[in-house]
């Protein structure tokens, strides 16, 4: 069966035992996302720290509901961006979102991806790529929720990123 | 006639292609469309190849020859349910004809002062209005499409929707009927069949409740009419809504049967060419139905399909294709029952139930199971199936669904219960 190219082995431990599930505070910006589709949602939060002067990612945490893509995804991009600089997780989402538009016809990049490329059989079922996307897009529209709301509150000029 | 679905089969070509990995197709997802016999689209094809152009237009043969295939084919829809044919509109699908009930109501709702507003343009179009006090009555078990039209007309208008809610068993629970239709209702619009759990409401009942009070009765039968033989006059219903892909006709294609008086009295919904009387610049008058519901160059092919769709189930027989759907659902229901595990959403028996069978698989989520079975190329639905509502009230977040019809087999359910086990295993293992 081809079921094992979709459902990797680190696809199936990543949903049997999720990482950082659950909603915790403080937290920055909080999104809801669904599926119309199939009526899978999630709750993500996303907490932003300064890291020499610039955004990163302090914990990204959520509540979802969903199928073991879905879950899956989410557990492996809480993993992947947690710790790092907001920029460079934005180029780990951005490859993920191109990975999952290929149709799987590119050769997926492990070393932006880390775990993530374990999604690469997903792209090759049009039906499930929403499903591998859920988390992040909720994940970048969070952070760009954090993002906006910290430049509103800062005074002009001020751009680094010190929190009180 | 005996019923021989190895011959039902080889008339439906794509029963016999293969996917993924090789396997044989096993369709089960005719509640979402069905697929299509030789002989439907054959006479597609032979109304583009001898025949086409635009009905109801044009001095020459072939537009004669048009709106002769497409009057025609309205007769034998209206005849495949027991209907006159001037009490038949055309519509895009069943959705279509929901919304145009539904905006004909709130287009009378808004038609100025007097009965009849001259802005509808239609004399007796004020008797439809409805606004704040009034109430219209649905249930909790609607597709989408029975459900979201009602609540905007809700919305629009000032009215207050309500609904009958859903028992444990998948069923319209009827024990509030009492006071939920009144004096204030004035639409009750129902499933005929649930896409979901396969109940079949006893809408005799309902109807008469509702014309106890003066409602207008609207019976979705976007489920019902392709599987079991319905005879309009006997539902009690005043609109029934159906979409022709859903019985092996193309897509495009979709009926409102209205009674005539009704139709009558109602303004157009989509306006533009082919539904006018007269057209000044200061106003329009309408053609009577069912070309008021008609604007724009209609779906002649897809119609010209559907009457051939017709043909084939009534030669078929209605009352054999509901039976062997009876035995698919009963074989299927007793399948499922036994796999520890499996919750069927619905009754588990097939008094006044289609064969229409949704259910859960513990731990394991819908959309994965569903890609298990297209793994063995079993294919089914999974979500909500437009039914958001009903998962919801029966505390469930989503389901996978199979859906039987006159070409599947009984080695078919046994296949997708044997599928379930495969996914059960694929996912419980280690």
């Amino acid at each position: 069966m081809q079921l094992e190219s979709m459902y990797q082995e680190i696809i199936l431990d990543h949903y049997r035992h999720p990482h950082h599930r659950g909603l915790r505070e403080p937290f920055d910006a909080a999104v809801h996302h669904v599926n119309p589709t199939c009526g899978d949602e999630i709750t993500l939060r996303v907490t932003l720290k300064d890291a020499g002067g610039e955004p990163a990612v302090a914990d990204v945490s959520y509540e979802a509901l969903g199928c073991s893509i879905s879950q899956a995804s989410v557990s492996v991009l809480a993993d992947m961006v947690i710790g790092r600089p907001v920029s460079e997780a934005m180029e780990i989402s951005a490859a993920f979102v191109e990975l999952m538009h290929s149709r799987g016809a590119t050769e997926p990049d492990e070393d932006v991806l880390g775990d993530a490329v374990a999604f690469a059989g997903v792209a090759k079922y049009p039906a499930r790529i929403k499903c591998a996307l859920l988390g992040w897009m909720a994940w970048k529209d969070a952070t760009a929720q954090a993002l906006a709301a910290d430049a509103v509150t800062q005074a002009p000029g001020d751009s680094d990123w010190e929190r009180t | 006639m005996t019923f021989d679905v190895a011959a039902v089969r080889a008339d439906f070509p794509i029963l016999h292609r293969s996917v993924r990995g090789g396997s044989p197709l096993i369709y089960l997802d005719s509640g979402a469309t069905a697929q299509k016999p030789l002989p439907v689209l054959d006479a597609e094809r032979d109304f583009y190849t001898q025949h086409n152009a635009a009905a109801h237009r044009g001095a020459h043969l072939l537009g004669e020859e048009a709106t002769d295939a497409y009057e025609d084919a309205r007769a034998r829809v209206a005849a495949f349910i027991g209907a006159d044919p001037g009490e038949i509109v055309f519509t895009r699908n069943a959705t279509e004809a929901a919304n145009l009930v539904a905006y004909s109501i709130s287009n009378a709702s808004v038609a100025g002062p007097g009965p009849g507003g001259r802005r509808a343009g239609v004399p007796a179009a004020g008797q439809l209005a409805i606004g704040p006090g009034d109430e219209v009555l649905i249930t909790e078990l609607e597709h989408h499409a029975n459900l979201v039209p009602w609540q905007q007309l809700c919305e629009r208008t000032g009215a207050t929707l309500r609904w009958f809610g859903v028992t444990g068993e998948g069923r319209v629970d009827l024990s509030e009927i009492g006071t939920l239709v009144s004096e204030r209702t004035k639409i009750v619009a129902v499933t005929h069949q649930s896409n979901v759990t396969g109940a079949m409401p006893p809408v005799e009942q309902i109807a008469a409740a509702a014309h106890a009070v003066g409602a207008l009765v609207v019976l979705d039968g976007a489920q019902s009419v392709p599987h079991h033989p319905v005879d309009v006059m006997r539902t009690g219903a005043d609109f029934l809504f159906f979409s022709g892909h859903k019985m092996l006709a193309p897509t495009g294609v979709g009926v409102l049967w209205g009674r005539r008086e009704l139709l009558a009295a109602m303004p157009p919904f989509i306006t533009g060419g082919s539904m006018i009387e007269v057209v000044r610049m200061e106003g329009t008058t309408f053609l009577p139905p069912p070309q008021r519901f008609e604007a724009g160059v209609p779906a002649v092919a897809q119609a010209v399909g559907l009457a051939a769709a017709c043909d084939y189930l009534d030669a078929v027989g209605m009352a054999n294709v509901a039976a062997h759907e009876e035995m698919l659902t009963a074989r299927a229901l007793d399948a499922l029952s036994e796999i520890p595990g499996v919750r069927i959403l619905g009754p588990l028996t097939t008094r006044d139930r289609g064969g229409a069978v949704s259910f859960t698989v513990d731990e394991i989520h819908p959309h994965d199971v569903g890609q298990v079975l297209d793994e063995l190329g079993i294919a089914v639905r999974t979500g909500h199936h437009c039914a958001w509502p009903l998962h919801r009230a029966l505390g469930v977040q989503a389901s996978t669904r199979a859906s039987f019809y006159l070409y599947n087999t009984a080695d078919e359910v046994d296949a997708l219960a044997d599928g379930i086990r495969t996914a059960q295993k694929f996912f419980g293992g280690a």
